[in-house]
């Protein structure tokens, strides 16, 4: 039964993928491998177009799994199970969250969690930054476009601020990397 | 209002790329900045429990959104708005396109904006430090897990980035437990 399999397995995603997509692709290609719904090089086509398209990307991995393999009713299927884990548990933590954010150890934790959590982040942004500017300019005909590209997008949205007191909106900056990227490399 | 959420939650999802933590910068922007449905304080707490819970951390983001501003059915809208546009895309992408990424122009746009992705990132980062209280253990724990978790990319080490919040988690903890004990031996109750 294709949909209870699509549901159990994506429910499993949902429910141990700590730490969002990035740490969930290894469990996400053990279910998927060992369901059998797709071969290696498919998945990792189908991983490459959940990163590029809008939205979650877990939930972008099982719509795709889900519709692919049994229509609309499987991609639904698929989705809802990835995301029910998530919803149940931030609905439960907001009704025991004022209460527990009296108590000293939770504050505790959270006080070493923020600072972590921020590092990680930024760690991320900058990784993604240099991941995409420097191996371009390895290749034998260097592309120094990527790094043209990223000093353009960041002075006009850092910069925007200083000159009229009101930043860019990130999805303005989205839009604008997009028209850069069609422009420049057409 | 439920209608409201639901939308907004639907242009945040059609415009979040590169996954939750991008998605961060946008909430922020539309949620704190320009609605003010919730504080930043608040914020910053979502994004520390959508870290530490599993799930999608779009999805974590979204129900804790609009389960703030009414309830379950917000929750639901928030929760819903967020997934439509993806499953839309994603579907008809699925049924339609099988080498979708090899469009020259799709490829050629996703060049500039996997390059924005890092910025936003980087930025939701930024912006959290700075509204972070700087205390030395905070600081310490910061850069440990930023220089963690650089080398962990850059070398692609298999380790997961909820090792490193436990460990600070830990710590933190462990160093309170220690102060608490010593400031009772003074005497000296806050």
């Amino acid at each position: 039964m294709i949909y209870l399999e699509l549901f159990t397995g994506f429910l499993t995603v949902g429910l141990f993928s700590f730490g969002g997509a990035y740490g969930a692709i290894p469990l996400i290609r053990d279910v998927v491998l060992s369901y059998g719904w797709l071969g290696e090089e498919a998945l990792t086509d189908m991983i490459a177009i959940s990163e590029s398209t809008p939205g979650p990307i877990m939930v972008n991995l099982a719509t795709y799994v889900g519709s692919s393999k049994a229509g609309i009713p499987g991609g639904i299927i698929a989705t809802l199970a990835v995301i029910l884990p998530a919803f149940f548990i931030i609905l439960l933590i907001m009704v025991l969250l004022k209460k527990a954010l009296g108590n000293k150890y939770v504050r505790a934790i959270l006080d070493g969690l923020k600072p972590c959590i921020i590092g990680i982040i930024a760690a991320m942004g900058c990784y993604m930054i240099l991941k995409n500017a420097i191996p371009p300019l390895m290749y034998e005909t260097p592309d120094i476009w990527p790094v043209i590209i990223t000093a353009i997008l960041a002075l006009i949205y850092f910069g925007t601020r200083g000159i009229w007191k009101k930043k860019m909106s990130p999805i303005m900056l989205i839009v604008v990397s997009a028209f850069l990227g069609i422009i420049i490399y057409n | 209002m439920i209608l409201t959420i639901f939308l907004t939650f639907a242009k945040i999802g059609l415009f979040t790329f590169g996954g939750g933590y991008a998605m961060i910068s946008i909430i922020e922007n539309i949620c704190v900045e320009q609605k003010k449905w919730i504080s930043h304080d608040e914020m910053m707490n979502v994004t520390v429990i959508a870290e530490s819970t599993p799930g999608p951390i779009a999805i974590n983001c979204a129900t804790f959104v609009g389960y703030k501003q009414k309830g379950i059915g917000g929750a639901i809208a928030a929760t819903l708005g967020v997934v439509l546009p993806s499953f839309i895309i994603i579907y008809l992408i699925s049924v339609f396109w099988d080498n979708f990424l090899e469009i020259a122009w799709v490829a050629n746009a996703f060049k500039g904006i996997r390059i924005a992705v890092g910025i936003l990132i980087l930025d939701a980062g930024i912006k959290m430090f700075l509204k972070m209280e700087k205390k030395a253990l905070q600081c310490f724990i910061l850069g440990c897990s930023f220089t963690a978790m650089l080398l962990i990319s850059f070398f692609a080490w298999n380790f997961s980035s909820i090792f490193l919040m436990l460990i600070a988690a830990g710590v933190s903890l462990f160093t309170f437990l220690i102060r608490g004990e010593s400031s009772q031996k003074g005497g000296e109750e806050p």
